[in-house]
């Protein structure tokens, strides 16, 4: 785990891995990359990017209200390019915006849920004893349970704990963190499954014998050990995290609609679907089912790209 | 063993949410009730007694099916539970019903037949099935079928006819109709997952000696594909769909809100809405009970597929 000095060495030790070749081989793999880039750099720019700042009252017109997208009907208009929504705010821009929203909470949730795994699973495997099987036992439990049923629960409770007002303030943190607890019986597992294995190593010993303590040699010895299933388990737990924060949306106890995600944006559109205005709702789903379907990929070719056995 | 444990922490989580979050009184009353009147009614909720006595007394009224008045509409969380559950037990069973019927001949075919292009294609197809949200295929479905075609309706349970204190939908034309869309959505997720798992495990049984044995015995293609390589892929297909029943039964809030279906999840959601911690509780015990039972079904199944296990003398299946 050595950083060489010159940006130039680092280029080349990733361009002659076999990481970086499994991945040139899957054309599959390489769109999918392409298609999170871009998805990822649209929507962080979107500030930038986005033609409306689609919430900002003062430039919405509701005469503008309803607009279809331009490509299947003559009243489209092209400043709206995928029509509007009832309060005339432009589809595509708030799209934009949302993605942005949907990917911060995805990322920030798995990072949540990776830091306490790793940390539990260190814990876990490094001590052993009563410690690991009580963390062991609860993450039996919460197994039993599917994640999204663990989210809406802690939200619930979240809800029951505050009032109202001061929840639609911190609703991100809520959801962030209600994900973030949902998913972090993987990372505890696998993290403590590689631990056990490696803590017996002459290295470790060494490491002890020195007199270094717990925590570092679990940090700078232990840990890189398992960077590798862990990023794995990462990349699948985005695309999770991502459909979980939309669904909670989706059912009106994630984001309030103030600052909507795309799961937002789908209930939103879904509330006037009846009335056949299905592009308030179906571009927002296209966009969310393109970005889960390519970090999918990347995550099952990263899988097996990581994976000696399949090699 | 694991399931008593799981049953008695399941139990005290849903303990210590009706008893330590939030205040019910303030959920259930005006603004305008005086302190007496709130004194009296969190006496008459039995708030006003000590943590012990309250779970004892929150353990036996669970093991009778009383949960305690909702903080929502003052009914009894049980009887609002057993009213809604029908529901959500006829739409979970359809869905599983669609998985198994659709997800295992699917799986099956493409296990035999890996290479034809129909295989590939549902494999695609499969893979978009997985990255697709439980809700925005309802969404979809709903957008198809009963706003542009008008094939279908779109929310409710239709028709239903009353037996007991069960309500049915299966008798009703109507009824059966509104199943269709709601089962399909809370099936696809599932029937993706059986289909690939069907799939992998018959082509590792396919690889096996036997079946090249059977063959040279002379037995019809049709013998060896079910009786011989489908039997052996059974165990850990149990397994998946024990575990993805529960599942179902989870994800049903999610397909409840969609199409409106008025079952147990759509309570539970209103619940999380309104942080109604007696009707949150009883659900979690629900659910609990649910996938304990669920459980203990897949282990006797083993015995039943695996003819193995049963000459072991009822030794525990270990590593499945």
């Amino acid at each position: 785990m050595t950083t060489p000095s010159a940006p130039s060495g680092w280029l080349h030790r990733v361009t002659d891995s076999d990481v970086w070749w499994s991945f040139k081989s899957s054309p599959m793999t390489v769109i999918a990359a392409a298609a999170t880039i871009f998805i990822v750099v649209v929507a962080f720019l979107s500030p930038v990017l986005a033609p409306h700042t689609p919430f900002d009252p003062a430039t919405l017109s509701l005469s503008d209200g309803l607009k279809p997208p331009v490509l299947v009907s003559n009243d489209g208009d092209w400043i709206f390019p995928l029509g509007t929504d009832d309060q005339g705010r432009d589809v595509l821009s708030s799209i934009m915006y949302g993605t942005r929203l949907s990917l911060e909470v995805g990322l920030a949730s798995v990072i949540v849920a990776m830091v306490l795994g790793i940390a539990l699973g260190l814990v876990s495997g490094y001590f052993g004893g009563t410690i690991d099987a009580v963390i062991m036992r609860i993450a039996d439990v919460q197994l039993t349970f599917p994640a999204i049923l663990v989210a809406l629960l802690i939200d619930g409770v979240v809800r029951g704990l505050i009032s109202v007002q001061r929840h639609d303030e911190i609703a991100l943190f809520v959801i962030v963190g209600a994900i973030g607890l949902s998913f972090w019986v993987s990372y505890a597992r696998t993290v403590r499954g590689s631990v056990m294995v490696e803590k017996n190593k002459e290295y470790v010993q060494a490491a002890r014998v020195i007199g270094l303590s717990p925590v570092l040699i679990m940090v700078r010895h232990v840990l890189p050990n398992v960077t590798g299933p862990v990023l794995v388990i990462a990349t699948i737990n985005l695309g999770l995290a991502i459909i979980t924060e939309a669904t909670l949306s989706f059912l009106g106890v994630g984001l309030p609609s103030t600052e909507p995600s795309l799961g937002t944006l789908i209930r939103l559109g879904n509330e006037v679907l009846q009335s056949g205005e299905w592009w308030i709702t179906v571009f927002p789903g296209i966009t969310l089912a393109a970005l889960v379907l390519a970090v999918n990929l990347l995550g099952d070719w990263l899988r097996d790209a990581l994976n000696p056995n399949l090699r | 063993m694991q399931s008593i444990a799981v049953l008695l922490t399941v139990g005290l989580v849903a303990f210590s949410l009706f008893r330590y979050v939030g205040d019910p009184i303030n959920a259930m009353v005006g603004q305008d009730t005086t302190m007496e009147q709130r004194e009296e009614l969190r006496t008459k909720l039995g708030l006003n007694d000590s943590a012990p006595i309250q779970f004892a007394r929150f353990i036996y009224n669970a093991s009778r099916g009383n949960f305690g008045l909702s903080y929502r509409t003052s009914e009894p969380v049980g009887r609002l539970i057993l009213e809604r559950m029908p529901a959500t037990l006829e739409l979970s069973l359809c869905a599983a019903l669609f998985v198994l019927f659709i997800g295992v001949p699917m799986g099956v075919y493409t296990g035999l037949y890996p290479k034809h292009w129909s295989s590939r294609l549902l494999q695609a197809v499969s893979l978009i099935g997985i990255s697709l949200p439980t809700f925005l295929i309802g969404i979809l479905l709903i957008l198809v079928f009963a706003v542009s075609l008008h094939w279908l309706p779109s929310f409710g349970r239709g028709e239903t006819v009353q037996i007991g204190w069960w309500t049915t939908n299966f008798l009703t034309w109507s009824g059966l109709k509104a199943l269709i869309l709601p089962s399909i959505t809370l099936g696809l997720f599932q029937l993706t997952l059986i289909m690939r798992l069907v799939r992998s495990e018959m082509l590792e049984v396919m690889r096996t000696d036997y079946i090249k044995f059977a063959r040279a015995r002379g037995l019809t293609n049709r013998a060896i594909n079910f009786g011989h390589a489908l039997k052996n892929t059974l165990v850990p297909v149990i397994t998946v769909a024990g575990l993805q029943l529960g599942a179902l039964i989870a994800f049903a809030i999610v397909t409840e809100t969609v199409f409106a279906w008025p079952g147990v999840g759509q309570l539970f959601i209103q619940s999380v809405q309104f942080s109604d911690i007696p009707v949150m509780a009883a659900y979690l015990l629900l659910i609990g009970l649910l996938f304990v039972l669920i459980n203990l079904t897949v282990d006797l199944l083993y015995f039943a597929v695996d003819p193995r296990l049963r000459s072991q003398g009822g030794a525990r299946v270990a590593g499945h």
